[in-house]
């Protein structure tokens, strides 16, 4: 028996059953954003109405304008200082409070939505009666946000980093170029992928997040979670799954396509690595 | 002479590899770091008419302190704080045990799928990650409810005759908290299991070991460091949550983060507040500092 468990009618049927289990809310969404009845759960007839509905809702489409703008800034903001902070954990070596750094990069990863949102609500607060600003608003979420997605980007960034041959940076060093001549011309070019792979998912947190918003937010920047979550606390509404249905299409096909394009530049590499060889050896 | 003139220290301080260092710590300092270190102080402050007061008192050229552990002398006496933490701590080591009894063997059946099928099943695994975890949880409500999909899908099976009440009950919150957190504890456990020594197994089995004493003497030793983070990164984010038991959950299932925003947004108590917060905050201390080891743990290993 070569593989224990492995490929057996038992593990299929339980691979089938997590993935039914992972896809029914998915599929109910998107079916139901379809029905004709106010009542969410009872299949009266195909409609498109609630898209219509939808697209003329104020509060939905600023909120979802809102989202899309504060999840490219938290985005940026991320990438750049996730790469800070994981060229200086990786390269850097051992330096007065690396464990500080470390322990400060870490903890926003587990640490519950509630108490960053607090504790950064209470600090601009201090801050806004000690210096006049700032503003609660779509700058304070941004904070918020951009915490959170620098320690998920400074992950993503680490891993990479530690995969690409140090002597390539090494021979660029020993060829004359400058720190940060190696910098942008060498380790920068060779984590692209992993920068991309750590924005998008910086964007998504941010696009997703509504306990830290509903903290942080003031008036006029009520986020697109922030009105779903307001409306679901009340009941179902229809509108919401024209939202999601939208949202989860959007998504997929990114997904689908990102890793299409991965898949696609990793065989192309390995191509070129094989060319190499052969090439070398003729 | 030993004095040292102040201009080529500076210059030391300032290099470029300092700046360097020094544009991440400051960050993460003033939004990680800095702002705990004020719950902490305004945990033992109270509450005056629009704002805190203040821990010291500068008069007469003398410093008085004052410490408030009013707050947290009250947190021990009213016992709905205790069975919130208590509550909290139970849901979320539910949640953990029953994403690593569905998840291991989900992991490791991946693991063990086609190489050219484990790519697929993997992306399929992160697909609802990606999407929204709000709208996700949301539509649980309509999947539980009453008169929801479930109960008109058993009643029109017949295998109920009338509809079982599901939400707001301590059942729609772990099924909740399971399945937004499931992806995290299959993803580290997938990267263990899928890195296992398949020969290991092999050699177990030659020397005459069961299917079952193969799993749990080599298969589960060998892939504990993703049991450890896999638990981890379910257990400390299930203890603080607020979204699904907000949706899902009902009067019977105490959440700590509900009672930490209902204390700060409609008793308007900051300083109550902050003391649920340090004593939150206390309680993860040890899941938090193992996670973090661990973290250290793999870099290291990483390495070499």
């Amino acid at each position: 028996m070569k593989h224990p468990f492995g490929r057996s009618v038992f593990g299929r049927t339980w691979l089938i059953a997590v993935f039914i289990f992972l896809y029914i809310p998915i599929v109910t969404l998107v079916v139901y954003s379809f029905n004709d009845s106010r009542l969410s759960t009872v299949w009266t007839g195909f409609t498109f109405k609630w898209y219509v509905d939808a697209s003329h809702d104020r509060e939905l489409i600023d909120g979802l304008i809102i989202s899309l703008k504060l999840a490219f800034m938290s985005a940026s903001l991320s990438v750049i200082f996730g790469t800070f902070t994981a060229f200086v954990l990786v390269r850097y070596g051992r330096f007065k409070g690396r464990g500080l750094l470390a322990s400060m990069a870490n903890a926003p990863l587990v640490m519950p939505d509630v108490i960053v949102g607090i504790s950064l609500l209470l600090m601009l607060v201090a801050l806004q009666k000690w210096l006049g600003f700032p503003e609660r608003g779509i700058g304070t979420i941004l904070l918020g946000h951009a915490l959170i997605g620098t320690s998920f980007a400074t992950v993503v960034i680490i891993s990479r980093l530690r995969e690409i041959d140090h002597r390539l940076e090494e021979a660029a060093m020993d060829l004359g170029c400058k720190p940060f001549q190696v910098f942008w011309l060498v380790t920068l070019p060779l984590i692209a992928s992993a920068l991309v792979s750590a924005f998008l998912l910086t964007f998504t947190l941010s696009f997703d997040d509504v306990v830290i918003a509903a903290f942080l937010s003031g008036p006029g920047s009520t986020t697109l979670p922030l009105v779903i979550f307001s409306r679901a606390r009340l009941g179902l509404d229809p509108s919401i799954n024209a939202v999601a249905t939208v949202i989860i299409v959007v998504v997929s096909i990114g997904v689908i396509a990102s890793s299409l394009y991965q898949l696609r530049a990793e065989r192309r590499r390995q191509r070129e690595v094989a060319d190499a060889y052969a090439q070398g050896k003729s | 002479m030993r004095k040292q003139s102040i201009m080529p220290r500076l210059r030391r301080l300032f290099t470029v590899r300092n700046l360097v260092i020094g544009i991440p710590m400051i960050w993460l300092f003033a939004l990680a770091a800095a702002p705990l270190l004020l719950v902490l102080n305004i945990s033992l402050a109270h509450m005056e008419v629009t704002s805190v007061s203040s821990l010291w008192h500068w008069a007469d050229d003398e410093l008085t302190l004052k410490f408030n552990f009013g707050n947290y002398l009250y947190l021990g006496e009213d016992s709905l704080y205790f069975d919130t933490y208590f509550s909290s701590l139970k849901f979320a080591a539910l949640t953990t045990l029953y994403c690593l009894i569905v998840g291991y063997p989900f992991a490791y059946f991946i693991s063990r799928a086609p190489a050219h099928l484990r790519t697929m099943l993997l992306m399929l695994v992160m697909l609802p990650f990606w999407t929204s975890f709000l709208l996700r949880i949301y539509a649980w409500k309509a999947l539980l409810a009453d008169n929801g999909i479930v109960n008109s899908g058993l009643m029109g099976l017949g295998v109920i005759a009338s509809p079982i009440h599901m939400m707001q009950t301590p059942f729609s919150l772990t099924i909740g908290m399971v399945y937004a957190y499931l992806p995290f504890m299959v993803l580290p456990l997938y990267a263990t299991l899928v890195k296992l020594d398949g020969r290991m197994l092999e050699a177990a089995a030659d020397l005459g070991a069961s299917p079952f004493k193969t799993f749990w003497l080599v298969t589960v030793p060998l892939t504990k460091r993703g049991i450890i983070a896999g638990s981890l990164l379910v257990f400390i984010p299930a203890f603080g949550e607020y979204v699904i038991p907000e949706l899902l959950g009902g009067p019977r299932t105490l959440m700590i983060a509900r009672v930490l925003w209902d204390e700060f947004f409609s008793n308007n108590d900051w300083p109550m507040a902050s003391a649920v917060t340090i004593v939150m905050i206390l309680l993860i201390l040890v899941p938090m500092a193992l996670f973090n080891r661990y973290n250290d743990q793999t870099r290291v290993g990483d390495k070499t």
